[in-house]
């Protein structure tokens, strides 16, 4: 009888309906679910980490004509939840964010995040490179590769990258047909 | 294979499976992407090949550690659950061939088995027409790798087919290989359907497992009673020295339980069942049972391994189509050379590798290492980030192969196990201690492999990711038990004093006892070792149900 949709019952010894019950339970689970675009909470990462981490993989992975950028794609949050799941893993984690912001601190007296885009290009520019980079960047460029690898990994096995490398397979094949002609004219073998 | 044997021959059988049950239709994870798990299936402690390998176990199991002696590396792998590794391993189907079974009569290592190819045949035979294998007659070009009763191989795939126009370019054969998946209808199984994750468990019993095509023919039979979370710890004895049955841990309740039995065959994987002998002592059989020669835990071998992938730049800029195929590589290059001509006397064979694969957790580590040339001769450099770097890893996607030996090891006095002396597991049960030792025999031949790889994928026009391992890294030999291949430990022979079973696999000290895994093996090959532990396996059956019937057992 009573019209409680969407708001919580205010005395005990109400009788509710089937359906009352059921539109209470669906509007509280609503509740619950997180609004759409809210705030994922890293597991692992700071506040600060996660945002930073949320920066850099754009910088590694960013959108182009193809696909999304890589927070398009999750990779904040597999990362985060990687490193939780795999401890090995992370002081390297931890101490590669706080390189990279004492290496911004150093030349310009501020951290990565509130660092300009020039600046943040001025350091990873030393670090990205292993074949060029000079020896005292060795433990800067250790990390940007793992972290580089892990970007990589959480980007093209999301559901973006697979579609973005028209990986094709999972799928029941009835006939194998081998290696089609176009691919063996691609590679020199017809 | 010896409960569906027994089953069918009209035995009751008692399994003692230490896993929980497993069942590929229901409990596999074919066909899922690895996006729907949060770390894209990667590894988990209790899953240590991946969160979607059909394997519950690893190196390390929670409570069941094991030991090694100083200066000795030995990785222990178990899969506890039914049908153990037979959900998640290769398919690498290769008979022994007919060397196999003489080494010391041909070079004058290690030991000649008790018996021969031609007693091995009948069942190596029954296990490929029942089971299903494909693959191709090499004929007598090959006359060590014995053809046997196969479907048709499948066609194969792109890079496969570059791999095998350089290594025949160098001499080396590349054929198709012989797994045991089918590519035809058989006794009411699917064929194949080239999704590429045999490893997952095959929810249409494609491929071989234990639970896929033998525990169902013995369920059939009605004969069958599996008890599983039973960890078994004893072979119980008799006053006159024969089996009695089998003590065993409820993994449920902890309790001890104990199921009496006629006949005793212990199928564990070689260093499980050596280990329950060790831990079965009794007044007759105080170092163990079967054990009154001391063989039990000797002659621990393991396959050999070493791998390279190499980077191909003919393979960039791949044209995009489904490369999946079966769960395994379709062509693959048998031992090419004789011994007498290379500074090490066994054997190996090569695996290989490559291909679109699902991406996963760990899609191209390391892109600053592709290095090379491309066809037009412009030099390859990666690195970097933004739009350039996506362009790249776009690129090179599918443009890695990777070769991998897996080659003879010569049993050594180094290499052996034993109980330990002071360590037992969560359920109290005493633990194996490992000692093992490459020998030159294994690091030449390592080395030769990596010669060899690097060699072809020279000639494919592409680069290594990894520089040539030196000699300290002993050629970037796998650590002994890596390979996953352990042998040998209730080893057969004519001789009671210098074996633990008879040419039928059957205790010398115990007629009731019987092994029917890798334990009993006298040699590894340059084969992998599991249809050989099948066909043994269902002719040691065979033998227990004849002698049964004539009484003698």
């Amino acid at each position: 009888m009573l019209q409680l949709l969407g708001s919580a019952p205010v005395a005990a010894g109400l009788t509710w309906t089937d359906a009352e019950a059921a539109q209470a339970a669906k509007s509280a689970q609503a509740a619950r679910r997180p609004a759409a675009g809210a705030a994922y909470k890293p597991k692992f990462f700071t506040a600060r980490e996660y945002a930073t981490v949320r920066v850099l993989v754009n910088l590694i992975i960013p959108a182009d004509e193809r696909s999304g950028s890589a927070t398009d794609a999750g990779v904040p949050e597999f990362m985060d939840f990687l490193v939780a799941d795999q401890p090995g893993r992370q002081t390297a984690m931890r101490g590669g964010l706080n390189w990279i912001d004492h290496e911004c601190e150093e030349r310009f007296d501020t951290r990565f995040l509130e660092c300009s885009a020039e600046q943040r290009a001025a350091v990873l520019d030393d670090i990205a490179w292993p074949q060029r980079a000079k020896p005292e960047f060795a433990h800067g460029v250790a990390f940007f590769n793992s972290f580089r690898d892990l970007t990589a990994s959480g980007f093209w096995s999301s559901k973006m990258g697979v579609t973005d490398l028209q990986y094709t397979g999972n799928v029941m094949v009835l006939e194998w047909n081998g290696c089609p002609p176009e691919a063996l004219q691609k590679i020199g073998l017809k | 294979m010896a409960a569906k044997v027994l089953t069918e021959a009209g035995a009751d059988v008692v399994m003692l499976e230490a896993g929980p049950m497993w069942d590929p239709t229901a409990d596999t994870y074919m066909m899922k992407w690895n996006y729907e798990s949060p770390r894209r299936g990667a590894a988990i402690p209790t899953q240590q090949f991946g969160e979607y390998d059909a394997a519950f176990g690893g190196w390390t199991l929670e409570g069941e550690p094991y030991t090694s002696a100083p200066g000795s590396t030995f990785d222990w792998f178990r899969s506890r659950m039914l049908g153990g590794r037979t959900n998640h391993w290769g398919r690498i189907s290769l008979r022994f061939g007919p060397d196999d079974f003489r080494r010391k009569s041909l070079d004058g290592l290690g030991d000649d088995w008790p018996i021969t190819y031609d007693d091995l045949k009948p069942f190596y035979d029954e296990v490929d027409k029942f089971v299903g294998i494909f693959g191709t007659s090499l004929g007598p070009r090959f006359p060590n790798e014995p053809d046997g009763f196969f479907m048709p191989p499948p066609t194969p795939r792109c890079y496969e087919l570059l791999i095998k126009q350089a290594s025949e370019k160098m001499g080396i054969p590349c054929v198709p290989s012989r797994l045991s998946i089918i590519t035809r209808p058989h006794n009411n199984r699917l064929p194949c359907h080239y999704c590429g994750q045999c490893n997952r468990g095959c929810a249409q019993h494609s491929n071989f497992s234990s639970p896929s095509v033998l525990l169902p023919p013995a369920m059939k039979t009605g004969k069958l009673t599996i008890v599983a979370n039973a960890m078994a710890r004893e072979v119980t004895v008799d006053e006159t020295g024969l089996a009695s049955g089998v003590s065993y841990i409820d993994k449920n309740t902890s309790r001890d339980n104990h199921v009496r039995a006629r006949i005793v065959v212990l199928a564990a994987s070689a260093c499980e069942s050596a280990r329950i002998l060790l831990n079965s002592k009794s007044s007759k059989f105080p170092h163990g049972l079967a054990n009154s020669s001391g063989t039990v835990g000797k002659y621990l071998t393991d396959s050999t391994g070493t791998g390279v992938t190499g980077f191909i730049p003919r393979l960039m800029d791949g044209h995009p189509h489904n490369e999946d195929g079966v769960g395994g590589a379709h062509l693959y290059m048998p031992w090419w050379l004789d011994n007498k001509t290379v500074d090490f006397p066994r054997g190996y064979h090569i695996e290989i590798g490559g291909g679109r694969r699902m991406p996963g957790a760990g899609f191209i580590g390391n892109i600053h290492a592709y290095t090379g040339v491309e066809a037009s001769g412009t030099p390859i450099s990666f690195g970097g980030y933004g739009k350039d770097l996506k362009r790249d890893y776009r690129r090179l996607y599918g443009s890695t192969v990777s070769f991998a030996g897996r080659g003879e090891m010569v049993p050594n006095a180094n290499s052996y196990l034993e109980l330990d002396p002071r360590v037992v597991d969560k359920w109290g049960i005493p633990v194996l201690r490992f000692h093992f030792k490459w020998s030159d025999y294994e690091i030449k031949q390592a080395k030769h492999m990596q010669e060899t790889f690097r060699g072809i994928i020279q000639e494919m026009g592409g680069t290594p990711l990894s520089p040539m391992p030196t000699a300290e890294q002993q050629y970037d030999l796998a650590a002994g038990g890596r390979i996953i291949h352990e042998l040998g430990v209730t080893r057969m022979g004519n001789d009671p004093t210098m074996s633990v079973l008879n040419k039928n696999c059957q205790a010398h000290d115990a007629k009731n006892v019987f092994v029917a895994d890798g334990g009993p093996f006298v040699s590894q090959a340059d084969k992998n070792c599991t249809w050989t532990i099948l066909a043994l396996a269902m002719r040691t059956s065979h033998y227990i149900a004849d002698e049964r019937k004539r009484g003698a057992l």
